[in-house]
């Protein structure tokens, strides 16, 4: 029978990290991130893992680097200006096309900007965490439920197309409880690593190198389109996302996270009022659902884009409705959290002028 | 007919990138020689970050991870934790170790991870084309000091292994030189204690190994090695700075 805890969205996060197998956390204290630490820090030596606390965000990416150059599942975790320092490694990670899992609880920036969550780093992790031609896998929880499921999914997904995967939550997320289920994972079939560095003797004798370094500019190339011929198979079948009362939406809210919780109740109250709203959550950003977005753009008269920054994820939303309906945008940001009544007011006002 | 001379099963059989005169081949060959005569090569992982041994995972013959600039010491740290068994080396230079990866190095070092890190000091940025490291000796010409290294503008250098000696976690840190025969069979010595302290689960040890850039240094090799000992020797004097067991030894 599956048994539901009351937990912190962090907490699930750390737990369901450890029903996937993920033995290795190397982190950095930063708030609001710091419980999923303190939970690994109690948890595993029960388990028989470690969780070892590093001098920096730096050095808790290249301690999660080493690690899962061995073919140990491992993660780490940070916040916001954290999740810049470690930028540096996640590109080495992707260049060496190492799985992992990287947890972003979001604050508000730029610069150490303040403690309260935010959604401003769609950017970076969609476009800018680290130098190079590269992406993350980007799932994004709405609900302490998913903090966990999508842990462990993005563990598998991972290993699955060879590259880091972040979770993107923020500081609602992860001070908020929940029940949770932790039964409820699905598992992949997974590929064997044949390419760890965990000394010979535990591979077959043959020597394997993990690097990101190729001088030859005709083999760097190649390495970069062959890891780009696996983002082109995620983003065929990895799409991930939530539809809400949009089958005869006119206008189609888009938000993730946090935020696409606020829309949904801003949407019941926008329905009792005759304006039929409804909501596309995606839940992976990174493949973004462009393809369901722009079907709706045949139907929906028009598209807003909630978020809890200044407007970054409106830019894919844009591309996937490519020209066909117009996208608005409304967000707080700064660590503000939208409220149901401004949502819901500012649905109106499009409304009123379509 | 007996085989006087071979070359060591960790070392790959392809000519290596470093210059004429430049001491980093002895160095791989003595690291080589010990992984081989511990008969470990098979559950060694070596990592070299940037730096003219970044293309070290070509020569040694076992697994090996290039590692970000400054990084290996954390990279190493991530290996030896999940792979305890797993005999891990660092193989770094002195912008890497002493600069950019100051602390990754201080805090393996503290931790007293049980690692056994090779440190190349050659008082400059090889790589690069011979700019200043955090080695570089007061009044050294380099590319980014081309006045001399001034105390007052640039600082004075950094001696490593009597930095890290004051770390408990320290197992070894000895200072050695390849400048002589006698010096390469000391600087094999120490480098084989550094691996066998990590095989019986000491902690840290580090051996920098004093080295010869002639190509930035604009010395020919022989001229290379005597101002190695005219200049590097008085400021990096060669010695054991800790070593637990003689310590244990002496009491």
């Amino acid at each position: 029978m599956a048994k539901k805890v009351l937990m912190k969205g962090n907490e699930a996060i750390a737990e369901a990290a450890i029903s996937a197998g993920c033995l290795h956390f190397f982190g950095y204290p930063i708030t609001p991130q710091t419980e999923i630490s303190e939970y690994m820090a109690k948890r595993m030596p029960k388990v028989g893992g470690l969780c070892l606390q590093a001098e920096s965000e730096v050095a808790a990416i290249n301690m999660l680097m080493g690690a899962v150059s061995t073919g140990a599942r491992a993660m780490t975790s940070s916040s916001s200006p954290g999740i810049a320092l470690k930028s540096e490694g996640i590109s080495y990670i992707a260049g060496c096309d190492l799985p992992c899992l990287i947890v972003n609880v979001q604050r508000g920036g730029p610069g150490l900007g303040g403690i309260q969550p935010s959604q401003a780093d769609y950017y970076q992790a969609t476009r800018g965490v680290g130098h190079g031609d590269l992406r993350l896998i980007v799932l994004a929880p709405s609900s302490v439920q998913e903090m966990a499921s999508l842990t462990a999914e993005a563990f598998d997904l991972a290993d699955q197309y060879r590259m880091p995967a972040m979770l993107l939550a923020d500081g609602a997320l992860g001070q908020m409880m929940e029940p949770v289920d932790f039964s409820a994972f699905e598992k992949r079939e997974l590929p064997e690593k044949t390419w760890v560095t965990n000394g010979m003797k535990n591979h077959g004798g043959k020597k394997n190198i993990v690097n990101s370094l190729y001088i030859d500019p005709n083999v760097l190339e190649n390495s970069v389109r062959e890891r780009f011929e696996r983002y082109a198979l995620l983003e065929e079948n990895e799409v991930k996302y939530e539809e809400y009362l949009t089958d005869d939406a006119d206008i189609v809210i888009v938000a993730y996270g946090i935020t696409a919780r606020i829309a949904k109740s801003a949407i019941i109250e926008l329905r009792k009022n005759g304006i039929k709203a409804g909501l596309l959550r995606p839940i992976t950003l990174w493949p973004f659902p462009k393809k369901i977005l722009g079907k709706l753009a045949d139907k929906a008269k028009a598209f807003v884009s909630v978020e809890m920054s200044m407007g970054q994820m409106v830019d894919d939303v844009r591309l996937a409705v490519n020209g066909k309906k117009p996208v608005y945008f409304y967000g707080r940001t700064g660590g503000i959290i939208p409220s149901v009544e401004e949502v819901a007011a500012e649905i109106t006002k499009i409304s009123e002028a379509l | 007919m007996k085989t006087v001379f071979d070359r060591p099963e960790a070392l790959s059989d392809v000519p290596l990138h470093y210059c004429p005169g430049c001491t980093h081949g002895i160095v791989h060959r003595l690291v080589a020689e010990t992984i081989d005569e511990l008969g470990v090569l098979d559950s060694t992982v070596g990592i070299a970050p940037v730096g003219c041994s970044v293309f070290a995972y070509n020569y040694f013959n076992c697994d090996m991870i290039e590692a970000a600039h400054g990084r290996a010491p954390a990279v190493a740290t991530g290996v030896k934790r999940t792979h305890p068994d797993a005999v891990v080396f660092t193989y770094q230079g002195d912008g890497d170790l002493a600069a950019i990866g100051t602390a990754e190095t201080v805090h393996a070092a503290t931790r007293g991870e049980n690692i056994t890190v090779i440190f190349i000091n050659n008082c400059i940025y090889g790589m690069t084309g011979g700019q200043m490291a955090p080695t570089t000796l007061p009044g050294q010409v380099t590319t980014t000091s081309p006045y001399g290294r001034a105390r007052k503008i640039q600082g004075s250098p950094i001696r490593v292994c009597e930095m890290l000696s004051t770390l408990d976690g320290v197992a070894l840190a000895a200072r050695v030189s390849v400048d002589s025969p006698k010096n390469v069979m000391n600087a094999k010595k120490m480098i084989k204690k550094a691996f066998q302290n990590q095989l019986d689960g000491k902690g840290f040890s580090i051996v920098e190994v004093l080295s010869t850039c002639p190509t930035n240094w604009g010395l020919s090799p022989k001229d290379a090695l005597q101002w190695l000992r005219d200049n590097m020797m008085p400021y990096y004097p060669l010695g054991t700075y800790k070593d637990t067991e003689a310590v244990k030894d002496g009491e």
